[in-house]
Parts: structure tokens; C-alpha cells; sequence
């Protein structure tokens, strides 16, 4: 089958050059899903696909324009490449335009063990049993755990290929799978839901579905007879799960992307302190087994590792070929090929690198504040850094837990923020791309009644 | 002109007997019901920015996802191949979900028609018309935000467009077929001032052509309009923190009765019993003053559909009836599993996703206030009339929305922006809290996105201007 896309790939590119195109790279991936999911112990959803994707990106000089198909027929490809050469002679010349100077070299790439070869003996069966334990772990843990919203187990094994006019001609294979449960608990004071997943690589290192379940049902259970706060100020801590979220801002900050446009709060900072000592931010695209590891990226640039935050002081944007060029640095292997349009940046494994100090001993540092574990809405100003959200969340009396907190807001800005983290945990979570330990925040603005 | 087919038929080279042997081939293990969704999506964008064209892209999708029902088991797969071949083994995997040893039995379908609702018929579909055409759009739209203040600095201003053809067949004989179209101009901007930068965004459309960008809609329109909101925000002083009564604009505030109400009255979380709405048909659950409906079926709205991605007429839901709730938005199988008729709200993302309750267009009915009369009620409150997103927790029933473009009301008077801040509530109770409900009812500009189960579908909603006795506001200033 890769052979199969491989000659696609070239046959595509070789076709735009003939059409008139001055340089063309494409990116084909093909997807192959498992996805099932449990409610109440009875198979509720099975879904099953083989599915293909091909962009291609040609330039007419310094003119560009790009397209993407599901349907990778040979009459549809070719009327798709001479429609996308023709496309690219009506946009405008633009000085920064081209495919990368630089590609990795496809004899030599390094092994990131991204596929799992172990996966394939993982039967059907075994998948749905895993979504059905899941889920009954959680039902199990306790009487008030009353409905469920399910148990999933999801599967997938991709193939992509590169190809450019330049010669360049890479592929690599991964595979992921993860295991999640979402039971609901009731009591006198309402329901309250959450859910807790393991994901990974390689099928061997994933959480048990017990584990998983029991985890789920517990984070649910303590959002039981939640209520709001007063309005006031306090120290914040963030879980590992919404910490995450604090160091993607700071990732969509320093894409080049949101730098050229001026649309970052981060921008004119390089070399300057933008966060408290203790942060340290890394984009990491050879992590051994990383979730976002890749031995190329979508343009063919090789990967590698950037610091972004060294001890509180920004050290690099990050760069797709494109705002390389015009910013005036080096790519860093970050060209993502998400949508169906132009090149964009994304992260491979963004991470804040963990500290020494344990969520306990960080939450026994707080006399009087609020610990956050769900964050909702979209109010974060990527231009400004202003920031106000909902949570869900456990008030802390004297360093320890009082009670669970909903139906209030966290607000203050970005840059305050980075600059205020006082603690950084020793316990990251690994459930996606971007990652972070706990972190505790000097103070925000909490809002409630 | 109307095609008198579907392309399916005519380009795709299917016949009503595969169709009947692929629904035969997904019932073959006993399922009590299957379907096929054949889709093939069409889309042109554009993005203008730092005065250049920066590229055009072109998207071709074509699939099939074929969906079997086994009691309350759903067996779904999808092919991006229309191969006969492809196709039935996609058949018999999703049959895979069914147990029972029953035979399926041969199934006949009617002859394919195309919905008699026509919302949204177009002389010439937006993805048959040249770039030229959309780049000059972008171009006017461009000039028209950097000439509105010299402060403005940075325009992105991008176009999107959509043709999508859909057939839609199932167990119970039911063929039949749409061409959705959909277009979309967005215009943002970062205004500079003494070092300081803010943004502001305006995007318009709905299920037309080209023609659709005139009036409200022009190109200079939107991208003054964005341009106003980045120059507004320079001046823009801290929200404030806590409990208040607000005022909610016109139109794109309706977002409230998106995350408030409408996702927990979709059928599925009902069904389950997990949504903070389960049980309350029948209750009150807003001020009388409050009348709301889910109308899919307004001429080229965004939210509007012929036929929902089940084949199934949208119509016209009232959910909230002066005050007391009336029901829920139905697909398919939550109908037939809680008895209850379907109301053409079943919708999915794409072929490679199973269809799922969903809202259309949501809104509320007007009432009898002067908008004015409203403000000038206010002692001290805020105003909010423009709102980045929003999100809901299903089952606790807390919501959030958060506003882009607010001002504090002193007095009965608008007087200082203030900085974008969440507002947050509960969904069951907040519109109890409802004290004014304005004449002036607007639907949003189309540019709504509603996101469930990793599924985009479009979606618009509506408001009057109305008055919340308190909800508190996510600000900094206490």
C-alpha cells in the first residue's frame, strides 16, 4: 500500500511541474480507525474506516496555491493538480513563498519508535472489552456513580508520505490508541460528570481500563455538591490537565504564524524575561515514542528540539519554511499540514519540563485558594494575553481541600500569569501533544457570587 | 436550473439496485434499520492578507458512511472510495454491530426525489464561479478596514465557500438528495496604539452565492465593522468581577440560548438521563416572557437545511414556550427509542461521521420592549452585544459565553468598553432571570460553529436585546 501512495505522491508533483508549476511538494496520509464505545456494558457505537488524504502545494514562482482530496482517483487528481496550477497564477507573488532550503535526509532518519508493531495482535474483541471494563471500573466505584456517558476505546495506525519537486521522498508509519470512561454521578445536589483517558503509542503502555475507570470515577465523584465562591482574589493551581492548556497559549504565542501577523502576545520578547525562574518550555519532536513525534515535518524539514522558554527567558519562536523566511530565522521543523490550505506551525511535543515539588506538598502551600481541574469557554485574548474562563474546581482551606467549586470564573492576563507561576509540579501528564506538570499561580481573580 | 438528479446518479454511476444491495448486504446480520450518506463537498477559500492574495485552496471530498441500527447499537463505517466493491464491505462491517440470527430480507427503496422545501436555490453556485471574483471581494474588504482609522495595522480578511451534495437512502424506502451551498467573508484586525495592540473580528454569510455579500453583508461592511471593534478596544477599561445584571444585544448574543439551553435539550443526553434538562418537559424553566424556538427551515440561513443529514424536512421546534419547556431536538434513533416524533435534527459533520441531535437555527422570539427602554432601566449593569464563543457542561448545566464587545450601563446610560471577560450561569435557571425582552429580534450574521463529539456542523442563532437580572461576569476589577 505505501509503494502505492509513494508513486501517487511523485506521479502528483511530476504532474504539476509538467502543468506549468515552477516547485510542488505533496503530503498523503492514509488513516486506518477503530473506535468503539460502551454504555452501560452494552456496544453502543462500532466504527470502522480506511481513509486517505492528499494536499498539494504547488508555486507558480512566488505565487502559491494549495489543495486537498479524499478522493485519490486518477481523473480527480489530475483535474485537482492543473486547477491548483491554474489557481496559483491568480494569487499574488509573495517574496517569502517556496518549499524549505533544507529537507532531512530520508537515508538517515532517526527511529522514534512511533508504530507499534504489537498492536496488530490486539484483536476486536480484546478493544471492546477494553471500552466495557473501563466503563465498569467506574460504574463500580461507588453507589453514587448512577449513568454513564460511556466507555470508548479507539484505535489508529497512519501512513504518510512526502514528496517534493526538489526530490525529496519520505514516509513514516504510527500508531496510537486510547482508552477513556465518562461515567455521571448524582446525589441530592445535582449531577456532575468528567472522564479521565490513558493514551499512548504503544498498547503496552497504556493504563489498565480499571485504572482509567477508577480515575474517571473519582474525579467525577469529588465535583459532587459543587457551588460557587465569593468573589475575591487568591492563589490558582492548576492541574496537570488544565495546565496544558496555559502552556498551549503560550505555544499559539510563539508560532510564527501569530508572530509575522502581530496577533501574539509574545511578540519584540525574544531574549527578554517573559515567565517566573522556574519555567522551562521545550518543543521536543524527538521524543522516543512522543505523541507529537515525528522524524520530518509536513514540509520535509527534519525535526529536532527547540527551547522556547529557558528559565523564565523566551529563547525562540517557532517556524514553519514560510515564516522563517520572513522572519528572519531558521525553520524548526514545525510546518503542519492540518487544514486544506497553506502551511501552518504546529507543535510536536510542547511541553513545560517538571519541577521537584508534589501536587500535595503545592497544595498544602496555599491557606486560602482554589485548585482548577476544568477549564471552559474560549475567553483568552491571543493578541493581548487578557484571559477570563469558567472552572470547576476544589476550594483550599489551610492546605487542604474544603469543598468543589463550579459556576465561577478565573481572570487576569497571560503575561502576569507566566511571570506569577510560583511552583511547578514534578508530575506531568502525557495526554497529548502539549503537556505540563501542576502549577501554582501567585494570585488571579476569582468571580462568583 | 435545477439539476433533475442527483450526481450521484448522473456522475458517480449509481443505480437504485446497488443501493438496495448495499442497504440489503447492511442488514444481512438482522439490524432493525441501516442507512447510506453519500457526500461529495466542494470548497474554494482564500485568504487576503498583508495587501496580497497569500494563496486559494481547493478542497475535493467524496465518501460514503453507512450506518446499521441494532436496537440501541450503532454500527457505522465509511468508504472515501466509491467502488461497488468498497462500498458493500462497508455495508458488511457495519452490519457487524447486529447479532440477531434474523434474516434481513430484501429491501425496496422509492424513486430518488429531491426535497420539495427549496431554501436555498441559487442561479449560479458560489464553487462554479471564478477566484477572480472572490479575491475581489477580499480585496474591497481589505481596503475598507485599513482605510477606517490609521491605527489599524494588520487585515487578515479570508473567503470560504462550500457545495455540498448529499443522497441520502434508507431501510424504509426513503431516497432522497440536496445541494447545500454555503459561503463565508471574515475580517480581522489589529489596531496599534503607543504599543499597545488589540484585535477585532466580523464575519458574514449563509447558504447562497456571491450575492449574499451585499447590504449588511457588503465586504466593506464586515471589515468596518471588525475594524471598529480592534479601535474600540484600545480604549477599553477592566471588566468587572462578580454577580450583575446585564444586557444582552441583539442577534449574535443568542449564543446564550445555544450553550444555555439548546445542547442540553438535544435528544441523545436526554435519552441517557445525563443532561441537566432531563425531566423538565412540561416544567418552567424561563420567565414567561421567554418563547424559543430551533427553526431550520429560514430561506438561506446559515443553520438551514432542506432535509437533515438523516433525509428527515427540518421544521420549525418551538423548545421553550412562555416560559415552559416543550421538548427536545430529535434524530432518528433517539425518536424511535424514546417514542417521540423526529424533528430534522439529526446532522453530522461528514460522511465519515454518525449522525447525532443537533440545533439549526436557535433563537428567541421578540417581545414588547424598546430596546431603549431597556438600557435606560439599568442602574448599574453591562451591556454585552458581540461574543467570541461559548461552551456548556451538559449534565452539571453550567455555561459560559464570552464577550468581545461590552460596555458598562451607569445610570440608564452606555458609557465605558470594557475588556472581554466570561460570562458564566446555569443553564436551567438562568432565563428564569429573565426581566425585558426587546421588539428586536436579528439573527446572527452567519458565522455560527457548533462543535459536539468532535463534530462541526454550521449553525446560526438569534436574539432580541434583553435584560438578565444577575449573571456573573468573569472580569478582573472587583
Amino acid at each position: 500500500m505505501t509503494a502505492e501512495l509513494k508513486d501517487t505522491a511523485e506521479y502528483v508533483v511530476r504532474r504539476a511541474i509538467a502543468k506549468g508549476a515552477s516547485e510542488a511538494d505533496t503530503f498523503i496520509r492514509e488513516d486506518e480507525n477503530f473506535e468503539v464505545s460502551v454504555r452501560l456494558g452494552d456496544v453502543e457505537t462500532l466504527k470502522e474506516s480506511v481513509s486517505r488524504g492528499l494536499r498539494l502545494r504547488v508555486f507558480a514562482g512566488k505565487r502559491t496555491a494549495t489543495s486537498q482530496t479524499s478522493d485519490l482517483s486518477p481523473a480527480v487528481l489530475d483535474s485537482l493538480v492543473d486547477e491548483t496550477v491554474e489557481m496559483a497564477q491568480l494569487t499574488s507573488a509573495d517574496e517569502s513563498g517556496g518549499l524549505p532550503e533544507i529537507t532531512a535526509s530520508v537515508s538517515d532518519l532517526p527511529d522514534l519508535q512511533l508504530a507499534d508493531p504489537t498492536w496488530n495482535s490486539f484483536t476486536p474483541e480484546q478493544r471492546i472489552d477494553w471500552a466495557r471494563r473501563a466503563e465498569a471500573a467506574a460504574m463500580k466505584t461507588d453507589s453514587r456513580i448512577t449513568n454513564s456517558e460511556g466507555g470508548s476505546f479507539s484505535y489508529e495506525r497512519s501512513r504518510t508520505v512526502l514528496a517534493n519537486t526538489r526530490g525529496f521522498l519520505g514516509e513514516y508509519e504510527g500508531t496510537g490508541g486510547y482508552v477513556v470512561a465518562t461515567p455521571v454521578a448524582r446525589s441530592s445536589e445535582g449531577m456532575q460528570r468528567d472522564y479521565w483517558l490513558s493514551i499512548a503509542r504503544f498498547q503496552n503502555e497504556l493504563q489498565s481500563p480499571e485504572a482509567v475507570g477508577q480515575q474517571a470515577a473519582n474525579r467525577t465523584l469529588r465535583r459532587l455538591g459543587a457551588r460557587k465562591v465569593r468573589t475575591c482574589e487568591a492563589p490558582v493551581i492548576f492541574d496537570p490537565l488544565t495546565a496544558r492548556t496555559i502552556v498551549s497559549h503560550v505555544f499559539q504565542a510563539c508560532s510564527g504564524d501569530a508572530v509575522y501577523r502581530r496577533s501574539s502576545f509574545l511578540i519584540d520578547q525574544i531574549g527578554k524575561k517573559v515567565a517566573a525562574p522556574q519555567v522551562t518550555i521545550v518543543d521536543n519532536a524527538r521524543l522516543i515514542r512522543g505523541l507529537g513525534s515525528s522524524p520530518f515535518d509536513d514540509e520535509g524539514v527534519p525535526s529536532q528540539l527547540t527551547p522556547i522558554i529557558e528559565n523564565g527567558v523566551l529563547q525562540n519562536y517557532l517556524h514553519s519554511s514560510y515564516t522563517a523566511r520572513k522572519l528572519n530565522a531558521r525553520p524548526t521543523g514545525n510546518g503542519s499540514r492540518t487544514g486544506a490550505g497553506s502551511v501552518s506551525v504546529g507543535p510536536t511535543n510542547f511541553y513545560l519540563t517538571p519541577g521537584k515539588v508534589g501536587p500535595e506538598e503545592i497544595i498544602a502551600t496555599v491557606k486560602s485558594g482554589l485548585y482548577v481541574f476544568e477549564l471552559i469557554g474560549h475567553g483568552v485574548n491571543a493578541v493581548t494575553g487578557d484571559y477570563s474562563r469558567g472552572v470547576v474546581g476544589m476550594w483550599i482551606e489551610d492546605g487542604k481541600f474544603a469543598f468543589p467549586v463550579q459556576e465561577v470564573t478565573i481572570a487576569g492576563n497571560l503575561r502576569q500569569m507566566l511571570n506569577d507561576i510560583e511552583i511547578v509540579g514534578n508530575d506531568p501528564a502525557f495526554l497529548g501533544p502539549v503537556s505540563a506538570p501542576t502549577l501554582k499561580i501567585r494570585k488571579m481573580v476569582i468571580s462568583g457570587e | 436550473m435545477e439539476a433533475t438528479r442527483s450526481i450521484f446518479f448522473e456522475n458517480y454511476g449509481v443505480s437504485t439496485k446497488d443501493l438496495e444491495s448495499y442497504l440489503d448486504a447492511a442488514l444481512e446480520r438482522g439490524g432493525d434499520y441501516a442507512d447510506i450518506y453519500f457526500e461529495r463537498k466542494i470548497n474554494y477559500s482564500i485568504v487576503f492578507e498583508e495587501r496580497i492574495v497569500k494563496t486559494a485552496t481547493k478542497a475535493v471530498n467524496v465518501g460514503v458512511g453507512i450506518r446499521v441500527i441494532s436496537g440501541e447499537k450503532t454500527g457505522y463505517a465509511y468508504s472515501d472510495d466509491l467502488d461497488r466493491n468498497k462500498i458493500l464491505k462497508a455495508a458488511r462491517t457495519a452490519a457487524f454491530i447486529a447479532s440477531s440470527s434474523a434474516e434481513g430480507g430484501r429491501v425496496g427503496i422509492n424513486a430518488p426525489s429531491v426535497n420539495e422545501n427549496s431554501l436555498y436555490s441559487v442561479q449560479l453556485l458560489s464553487t462554479d464561479i471564478g477566484i477572480q471574483q472572490k479575491i475581489a471581494l477580499l480585496k474591497e474588504a481589505d481596503q475598507a478596514a485599513r482605510a477606517f482609522d490609521p491605527r489599524i495595522s494588520q487585515v487578515q480578511a479570508s473567503y470560504i465557500d462550500e457545495t455540498k451534495h448529499v443522497l441520502i437512502v434508507s431501510s424504509s424506502g426513503r431516497c432522497v438528495w440536496d445541494v447545500q451551498p454555503l459561503v463565508r467573508l471574515n475580517v480581522s484586525c489589529i489596531a496599534e496604539e503607543n504599543g499597545q495592540r488589540q484585535s477585532g473580528y466580523q464575519g458574514g454569510g449563509g447558504r447562497r452565492s456571491l450575492d449574499i455579500f451585499t447590504d449588511d453583508l457588503n465586504p466593506r461592511a464586515i471589515a468596518c465593522e471588525a475594524a471598529r471593534q480592534a479601535v474600540l478596544q484600545l480604549n477599553a477599561v477592566e471588566a468587572p468581577a462578580g454577580p450583575m445584571e446585564v444586557v444582552l444585544g441583539n442577534g449574535w448574543p443568542g449564543i446564550l440560548l445555544h450553550e444555555a439551553i439548546g445542547h442540553g435539550l438535544e435528544a441523545d443526553f436526554n435519552r441517557k438521563q445525563t443532561s441537566a434538562f432531563s425531566g423538565l418537559v412540561g416544567k418552567t424553566v424561563a420567565s414567561e416572557l421567554c418563547t424559543v424556538v430551533d427553526d431550520g427551515t429560514i430561506p438561506f440561513r446559515r443553520g438551514s437545511l432542506n432535509i437533515d443529514d438523516e433525509g428527515n424536512p427540518t421544521r420549525n421546534t418551538v423548545l421553550i414556550e412562555k416560559g415552559v419547556l416543550q421538548g427536545y431536538l430529535q434524530d432518528h434513533l433517539s425518536s424511535k427509542l424514546m417514542n417521540a416524533p423526529v424533528t430534522g435534527n439529526g446532522r453530522r459533520q461528514g460522511y465519515d461521521n454518525i449522525p447525532i441531535p443537533r440545533m439549526t437555527n436557535t433563537f428567541m422570539m421578540a417581545g414588547e420592549s424598546a430596546p431603549e427602554d431597556i438600557i435606560r432601566s439599568v442602574k448599574k449593569g453591562l451591556y454585552a452585544v458581540h461574543f467570541g464563543g461559548g461552551q456548556v457542561d451538559i449534565t452539571s448545566g453550567k455555561f459560559v459565553f464570552s464577550a468581545s464587545e461590552a460596555y458598562l450601563i451607569e445610570d440608564g446610560k452606555i458609557t465605558a468598553p470594557v475588556k472581554g471577560a466570561t460570562l458564566i450561569g446555569d443553564g436551567p435557571t438562568v432565563l428564569r432571570e429573565v426581566t425585558m425582552v426587546g421588539s428586536d429580534l436579528k439573527l446572527d450574521q452567519g458565522v455560527g460553529i457548533c462543535g459536539k463529539e468532535g463534530q462541526t456542523v454550521p449553525v446560526s442563532v438569534g436574539l432580541p436585546t434583553i435584560k438578565i437580572r444577575e449573571i456573573t461576569v468573569g472580569g478582573t476589577e472587583k
